[in-house]
């Protein structure tokens, strides 16, 4: 060993001795003066360092919860669509639960649902397209429901959509019966959607809240479907029949789904009528 | 080539007057958009193909519609005949034109809805018609005629720029 590393030896056992000593507290007072220096000066630096990486860092946060609020704002938006289209299938489920009903408590007809995609684009035709055409087996003439009653019946078919018209359209007419006063009358439609009954004898016993049903005369639908009640009547003594204004059960600006009656084929019985020839 | 643009836009004309603006209505009239497209197209002054977009509105509007198919015809190429011959008189004037044919084009259609579902059977009472029909359905296409006109405007000058 030459002299330069014995040197070197021994003066880091001298520090270390000298550090073992102040660390172990041997030397007292002189060595706590020393280390509150120590820590003086580490408690400046320390919170000069930590006010700098503050400043430093500060800006970056913000640009961080800048971008998570974007995120959560995008998620909450997502959740909402989410909600509004759960609610949408809620109200669905319901529609179709009713339906299911109805048609477990009317188990003579076999039924398709069908959702309501658009009306007719003239205001002057009651008419809806539904979303079940010939593919489904649908063919014209057949009855539409709802749970609640009567809505139409299919005007024309194409391969994947169907147009009903509705028994408020003006040109419809349907053969009914009302079941208080057991008689016969013809329910008809109006430019304003309302439906009004004519045809109705004078002999019958009409009163407010009488229930109608389809009668099937005619053959143009199956008999018994609820259509609605009377809710004023007239009567005048000159006049052959009696009118009345009608509620229907069916709310025709809310359809939804609808329910196609497959196994009701209507009758024509056009050939049946009687022709008119002129006299000579 | 760009005239192809009248396929997707009068489909979705249609399909939204089917499923959207036929819901919005004023007691029992509603607007009828793709007349009043079909209006502010032939309106504009560079268009050559108006009788061909009136002729895709009558298809697609007709297989649509439980309006008899000659209704349809007549009413939407009615409506491009007035738009032609006002487009001609009152050039300088294309709002006042794009209302005019918009006015003269509902009360034609509806008046010869009115004539042939009569003709027909259905039984219609003219008064009613005309007050719970057809004049809530000139308010309506009347209103929408300023942004439709606009964007046809918009739609013209794309598929027939202007010659520099």
């Amino acid at each position: 060993m030459n002299s330069r590393s014995l040197q070197t030896t021994i003066i880091f056992l001298v520090v270390g001795g000298i550090l073992v000593l102040a660390f172990s507290g041997a030397l007292g007072s002189a060595s706590r003066g020393f280390t509150s220096v120590l820590v003086d000066i580490q408690t400046w630096v320390s919170s000069r360092f930590l006010g700098f990486q503050d400043f430093v860092t500060a800006p970056r946060d913000i640009v961080t919860l800048r971008t998570r609020n974007a995120e959560l704002e995008v998620q909450v938006s997502q959740l909402q669509a989410q909600l509004i289209e759960l609610q949408q299938r809620v109200n669905e489920t319901e529609i179709l639960a009713a339906l299911v009903d109805f048609s477990r408590s009317n188990p003579e007809s076999t039924y398709k649902a069908a959702s309501v995609i658009g009306r007719d684009p003239s205001p002057f035709l009651h008419y809806i397209i539904i979303n079940r055409g010939s593919n489904d087996d649908i063919r014209r003439g057949m009855p539409v429901v709802t749970n609640q009653g009567l809505v139409g019946r299919v005007d024309a078919v194409i391969a994947d959509a169907a147009r009903v018209q509705l028994i408020t359209d003006p040109a419809s007419s349907v053969n009914v019966y009302l079941q208080n006063a057991d008689t016969s009358a013809v329910l008809y439609g109006s430019v304003t959607g309302d439906v009004s009954l004519d045809l109705i004898s004078q002999n019958a016993a009409v009163e407010s809240g009488d229930l109608i049903l389809t009668s099937g005369l005619g053959g143009g639908y199956p008999a018994d479907l609820i259509i609605g009640q009377v809710v004023t009547v007239r009567a005048l003594e000159f006049e052959l029949f009696q009118q009345a204004t009608i509620q229907p059960a069916v709310d025709f600006s809310r359809l939804e789904i609808v329910l196609v009656i497959t196994n009701f084929r209507p009758v024509d019985i056009a050939p049946l009528e009687p022709v008119v020839t002129p006299s000579p | 080539m760009r005239n192809l643009i009248a396929f997707p836009l009068l489909g979705l004309a249609v399909i939204l007057q089917s499923s959207t603006v036929s819901q919005v209505n004023l007691l029992s009239g509603y607007a009828d958009l793709p007349l009043v497209l079909l209006a502010a197209w032939a309106l504009q002054e560079r268009v050559e193909s108006s009788w061909h977009w009136g002729a895709l509105t009558c298809l697609f509007s007709g297989f649509i519609s439980g309006m008899p198919i000659p209704v349809v015809i007549a009413g939407y190429l009615g409506v491009v005949f007035v738009a032609r011959i006002l487009q001609r008189r009152v050039w300088q004037a294309p709002l006042l034109a794009m209302f005019s044919v918009v006015f003269l084009g509902t009360l034609f259609f509806h008046v010869l809805s009115f004539i042939v579902l009569s003709f027909l059977g259905t039984p219609f009472a003219f008064g009613d018609v005309m007050s719970l029909i057809t004049l809530p359905s000139l308010l309506l296409n009347m209103l929408l005629a300023i942004p439709v006109y606009a964007f046809m405007r918009d739609v013209s000058n794309w598929v027939y720029p202007a010659q520099e």
